[in-house]
């Protein structure tokens, strides 16, 4: 444990050292953000439009044959996707698809000696490989939270629609009232902290993959479930301090 | 020129290099011949680095390798070229792509400058007309000719190959040997080549060291090979039956 984390901050150390180029940095991080960001608007979209439309729907039968008025669940459904799902149930999302594929690709690199090749041509391999992931990832994830909470709304009022709920016009009500701007301030700093765990945590495991294709796949594992855990953690601790 | 002076690794209580001294010479092919196993990849891997000793000293041309900083060692590290025994091209990357890149990240050439340089080198491995495939379209013995391209591109003052042409059929074998013997002699390079195969020893073999469970047994040039006395050595050059009979046809030569 001690050990690992000892490890992690000086790949840190090595990653935020000064990039030779920076232009050949500049184009692997816009490599990146097609290959981490943009590809994962498909998965993104789907899961929001199905979580919004059940956290409406949950939300309703809850409240069936209450005396609270209908449209504080379309409230209800808003404050549950901008403050939670939007950025922590993605963030858990992108771990598994994001982190899995950073620490393959990099075990990968590894196992084949492509790291030592980078190396050997004077190449800071930690910095080359892993800062424009983690620049590109900081960067694109607030997008796509953003992204998610459109979405996710818009498939809460779609799910209202279609059951018959409860009136479009009282989840509009809803949405819009008692509004807490600070809310999406709160998601995209918790998305930010995320993004940098998510690449930082994946690309040390597969960074020091010893073995063969097996390790790689191990380490793959490993980069998920600690990122995971992590995100779990960071938004305990970013909750307490944010909104409390 | 190349010192290693009393470098030990182990891993852990498995000792792969017992004490190893020797002196590569520049402008010349330095060959480290030994059985799989016996730690050459490793010796290899020592000399540039990627692998930490446990203990000793190695100087580039006096430069004192082991003690210098990260940065120095980049540094140094721009003057070698290496190619990896499984040849480790970049497999998101086209062969073009592979062999400019250590030419992108140090130079600030015009693309027309690096293209022809990177033409150039693909031609001196006999390759032609691969730019725009992948490494896994290409078969292993092209995978190496690439890997060989891309260890030259720079000029290097340090040329290191591990096992150039294992995998290779004889003939592509002998282009190889012949290629990286010429650029060490064209441009006063040292040269050190990982191999177990007696035809390259023969080929190109000006300085023979002969590692055996991680001692150096042996060293000398390709003619002492064949008339050495040292039975750990004789074992190793001799172990195919071809080898024998050919041995056994030679009059003895007095040794
Ligand atoms: N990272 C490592 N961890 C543990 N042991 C290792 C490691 N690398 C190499 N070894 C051991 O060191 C010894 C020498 O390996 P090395 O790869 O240098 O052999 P080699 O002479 O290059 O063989 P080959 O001709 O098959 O390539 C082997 O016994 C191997 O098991
Ligand atoms: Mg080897």
């Amino acid at each position: 444990m001690i050990v690992n984390f000892g490890r992690y901050l000086i790949l840190m150390y090595r990653v935020f050292s000064k990039p030779e180029k920076f232009r050949i940095y500049f184009r692997e991080t816009i490599r990146e953000i097609e290959n981490l960001g943009l590809n994962s608007i498909g998965i993104v979209i789907i899961i929001s439009i199905f979580i919004g439309a059940v956290i409406t729907l949950q939300t309703r039968y809850n409240l069936e044959s209450s005396w609270i008025p209908l449209y504080l669940i379309g409230l209800t459904a808003r404050d549950t996707i901008l403050l939670e799902f939007s950025s922590t149930m993605v963030g858990l999302i992108l771990a598994g698809k994001v982190g899995s594929n950073i620490a393959s690709e990099i075990g990968h690199m590894r196992i084949t000696e492509q790291i030592d090749a980078l190396e050997m041509m004077g190449i800071n391999s930690a910095s080359y490989l892993i800062l424009p992931k983690m620049v590109a990832a900081m960067f694109f994830n607030p997008f796509l939270t953003v992204i998610s909470m459109v979405v996710g709304i818009f498939g809460g009022w779609i799910a209202a629609i279609v059951t018959g709920a409860l009136s479009s016009a009282d989840y509009i009500y809803g949405v819009q009232y008692w509004f807490i701007p600070f809310y999406i301030t709160y998601a995209l700093v918790k998305t930010v902290v995320y993004a940098f765990i998510i690449t930082s945590v994946s690309a040390y495991y597969g960074y020091y993959v010893q073995g063969g294709a097996l390790e790689v796949g191990r380490a793959s594992t490993k980069g998920v479930v600690y990122s995971s855990i992590l995100i779990l953690l960071t938004d305990v601790i970013l909750t307490q301090l944010m909104l409390a | 020129m190349i010192v290693v002076e009393n470098i030990f690794k182990s891993f852990g209580n498995e000792t792969v290099l017992d004490d190893i001294s020797v002196t590569f010479e520049k402008g010349k092919t330095n060959l480290i011949i030994g059985r799989s196993g016996s730690g050459k990849t490793v010796l290899m891997k020592s000399i540039v680095g990627l692998i930490e000793v446990d203990s000793g000293a190695i100087y580039f041309d006096g430069r004192d390798f082991i003690h210098m900083s990260l940065k120095e060692k980049q540094e140094l590290r721009k003057e070698m070229g290496m190619l990896f025994q499984g040849a480790a091209l970049f497999d998101s990357l086209t062969v073009e792509e592979n062999v400019i890149f250590p030419l992108q990240m140090f130079t600030d050439k015009s693309h027309e400058e690096k293209i022809e340089r990177v033409n150039f080198c693909l031609k001196r491995v006999n390759l032609e007309n691969v730019n725009r495939l992948f490494p896994a379209e290409l078969s292993g013995g092209m995978k190496k000719r690439v890997a060989i391209a891309r260890a030259i591109v720079q000029n290097p003052k340090y040329l290191f190959c591990d096992e150039p042409n294992s995998g290779l059929d004889p003939k592509t074998a002998l282009v190889i040997d012949d290629l990286i013997s010429e650029i060490t002699h064209e441009y006063n390079i040292t040269t050190i080549v990982n191999t177990h195969d007696m035809n390259s020893v023969m080929e190109i073999g000006e300085k023979v060291v002969f590692i055996y469970e991680g001692l150096k047994c042996w060293e000398g040039t390709k003619d002492d090979v064949l008339i050495s006395d040292n039975t750990y050595l004789n074992d190793f050059v001799f172990a195919s039956n071809l080898a024998k009979k050919i041995r056994d046809l030679q009059p003895k030569q007095g040794n």
